[in-house]
């Protein structure tokens, strides 16, 4: 288990290097800092000074060693745009960009699983039509479509939820379904199939010959088994709403990482928008390191 | 065949199967009973119907693949079928418990073996939880687990085919049952494994008095165990004796064969005697007998009615128009 744990560490590792240099390389062919950062208006030697006293006329490679030396600490250069390290801006905008995600996803869990574990209890019944028309739902509604239903419905008509900015806990209701509902529907997929596969097998023919009461068969013998495949799916799944999250949060104003990576963007931001990429990719392989871990806790045949 | 000690009595049983080709009767009309502190084996082809019979006892047949259609079954005198899905689960595991046939795939994987023993412990004897562990042990103890204190802790990938059917078996003791349901519990273990396990069953039955449904393919596990033996053939039972009589005298052509093509430890190793043919599909027709087409002593009347029982000795029935008396 601990070997695994750290093979899987330094394929961690060795993405966000990758990662890095293809952030780096991007930033670099798509056009010279120089014009970024100078006013249109500069000389030529004025060009030149910014050149040297940066390190641009140097080799590609060695002004990436510059760059990775600086980035491992923690300096990824300041915004073309506030003045500001772009790592201040980017850490002060994670928090939001993290409670959202995560409440997208307990929201998504809370609603998914027990409508994927009916359906499967429920076979062709009322509970199965009900998990395949959400399923069907998610699949075809985009989240930015729901996204303007949503606040046409409780912002503008009802008048129930805020409709945009950060404020208090009604603020994070909106976006946060939004966030929930694009990865509903797979789980609701994935948990029927699975809990089927479960329920057919014959421990839980053994767990219902002890006596055990039908909750108890369902909700632990299979629900536990069942969950093990959804569990990948749903780590892989909250990298792709943090991701996603751009969309949503510039739907809802919400300034988060993604708002951020939207106008950095815009503005041809680039410490900023490599900075963001990054930590991005620092999240996302965090992730994947943290479901590998609690896969190996949640299926005890793995542990070994 | 009801007597007075008879702890479960099966009347009549029809249990019917769903499939592509429309609805068939994979349990046609079965009657059994099974007297406290003794062993019925039943035994028969693949597809016999076996299976389907003992899990309907408890009512886990398959669903909705399967339903039982008609028939009776009493238990200690109470007829389980007039009973709802609460009022069955009180004799699950309490007072029916049950040996499934693939020791690998029927122990949940993700709890521990003292998980699932415990569980069962404090379903039926309500016991504290230092007790549990403490009986869990004695149980693991008697099946002949060694160190039944790390095996509680194990997962069961963690253990042999061996060991996991001796777990299975303690978690079927657990609720103190009168009525233990084995299928083929030693199909998958290897023959020096399946002799202990035979040995230990047999064991157990004598010290708890316990009556056991034991299904089999192997004739040889019916002469270690069985007190009585119940021959299915496509859905019915087509014979039924003692142990000693049914090797010394099986009267039902069906079951000549099967003990024909039992190989002869006492004589040197010849070919088996495959029976010819195929068995019934449990969708075809329903006329007359189902063993008719393999039989070596078929009648014109064979494939017109079906035969009905006669006795040919003392407790010993067989269904077949040769042997009307
Ligand atoms: N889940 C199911 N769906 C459809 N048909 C089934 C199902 N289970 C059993 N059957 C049918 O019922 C018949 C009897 O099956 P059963 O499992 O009782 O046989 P068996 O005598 O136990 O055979 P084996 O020795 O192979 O275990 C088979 O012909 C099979 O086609
Ligand atoms: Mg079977």
């Amino acid at each position: 288990m601990l070997r695994v744990a750290l093979s899987r560490l330094l394929q961690g590792l060795l993405t966000l290097l990758m990662t890095s240099v293809i952030v780096f390389v991007l930033a670099r062919t798509s056009g010279s800092p120089v014009d970024l950062v100078l006013p249109s208006e500069a000389t030529a030697a004025e060009r030149q000074a910014y050149i040297e006293r940066n390190g641009l006329d140097r080799p590609l490679p060695v002004q990436y060693g510059v760059f990775l030396v600086n980035a491992l600490q923690g300096d990824f250069g300041t915004s073309l745009r506030t003045r500001q390290p772009a790592l201040d801006l980017v850490m002060s905008r994670l928090g939001r960009t993290l409670a959202l995600a995560t409440l997208g996803l307990v929201i998504a869990l809370v609603v998914s699983v027990p409508i994927g574990v009916l359906s499967a209890t429920h076979r062709e019944g009322a509970w199965d039509r009900v998990g395949q028309g959400f399923a069907l739902l998610g699949q075809s509604i985009p989240s930015f479509l729901l996204g303007i239903v949503l606040i046409l419905v409780f912002s503008i008509h009802l008048r129930w939820l805020p409709s945009s900015g950060i404020g208090d806990w009604r603020n994070y209701i909106l976006p946060a379904v939004v966030l929930g509902w694009s990865i509903s529907a797979g789980i609701v997929r994935l948990l029927r199939s699975s809990m089927l596969e479960a329920l057919g097998a014959e421990f839980v023919k053994l767990a219902r010959s002890k006596g055990l009461s039908e909750a108890t068969v369902v909700w632990k013998h299979g629900l536990r088994n069942a969950l093990i495949p959804v569990l990948t799916f749903v780590g892989f799944m909250y990298g792709v709403i943090i991701a996603s999250a751009v969309v949503v949060e510039v739907v809802f104003g919400w300034p988060g990482l993604g708002y951020l990576a939207y106008e950095s963007t815009l503005w041809r931001d680039f410490p900023v928008l490599q900075c963001a990429v990054l930590v991005y990719t620092a999240i996302i392989v965090s992730i994947n390191f943290l479901v590998d871990l609690g896969y190996g806790i949640a299926d005890p045949r793995v542990r070994t | 065949m009801t007597s007075a000690d008879t702890l479960l009595q099966v009347n009549d049983l029809t249990v019917e199967v769903k499939g592509a080709r429309g609805v068939g009767r994979a349990v046609d009309g079965v009657s059994f009973g099974i007297s406290a502190g003794e062993t019925l084996g039943v035994v028969g082809e693949s597809g016999s119907g076996k299976s389907l019979t003992c899990l309907s006892v408890i009512r886990l047949n398959p669903k909705p693949a399967s339903r039982i259609a008609s028939g009776s079954i009493r238990f200690d005198g109470r007829e389980l079928l007039e009973l709802d899905a609460e009022g069955l689960r009180a004799y699950r595991g309490r007072e029916i418990a049950m040996i499934l046939q693939d020791p690998m795939t029927s122990l949940n994987p993700v709890l521990t073996i003292g998980d699932q023993i415990r569980e069962a412990l404090k379903l039926h004897r309500g016991l504290s939880r230092a007790d549990e562990t403490r009986v869990a042990e004695d149980l693991l103890a008697r099946l002949r687990v060694p160190e039944p204190h790390r095996v509680l802790r194990s997962y069961p990938h963690e253990l042999s085919g061996g060991m996991r059917q001796r777990v299975v078996g303690a978690i079927a003791l657990a609720g103190r049952p009168r009525l233990l349901i084995a299928d083929e519990p030693t199909t998958a273990l290897d023959v020096t494994v399946q002799a202990a396990y035979l040995a230990l069953l047999r064991k157990l039955q004598r010290e708890e008095g316990l009556a056991i449904l034991f299904v089999t393919h192997d004739l040889g596990a019916v002469a270690r165990i069985c007190d009585r033996v119940a021959v299915m053939y496509g859905g019915r039972i087509v014979e039924s004796a003692t142990t000693a009589t049914f090797f010394s005298g099986a009267a039902h052509p069906y079951s000549r064969a099967l003990l024909r093509s039992l190989p002869d430890v006492s004589k040197p190793p010849e070919r088996l005697e495959p029976i010819p043919g195929q068995p019934p599909s449990v969708f075809a027709a329903r006329k007359g007998c189902l063993f008719a087409d393999r039989c070596p002593e078929v009648q014109a009347r064979c494939r017109e009615l079906e035969p009905p029982q006669s006795s040919v000795a003392e407790g010993h029935f067989v269904h077949c128009w040769a042997r009307q008396p």
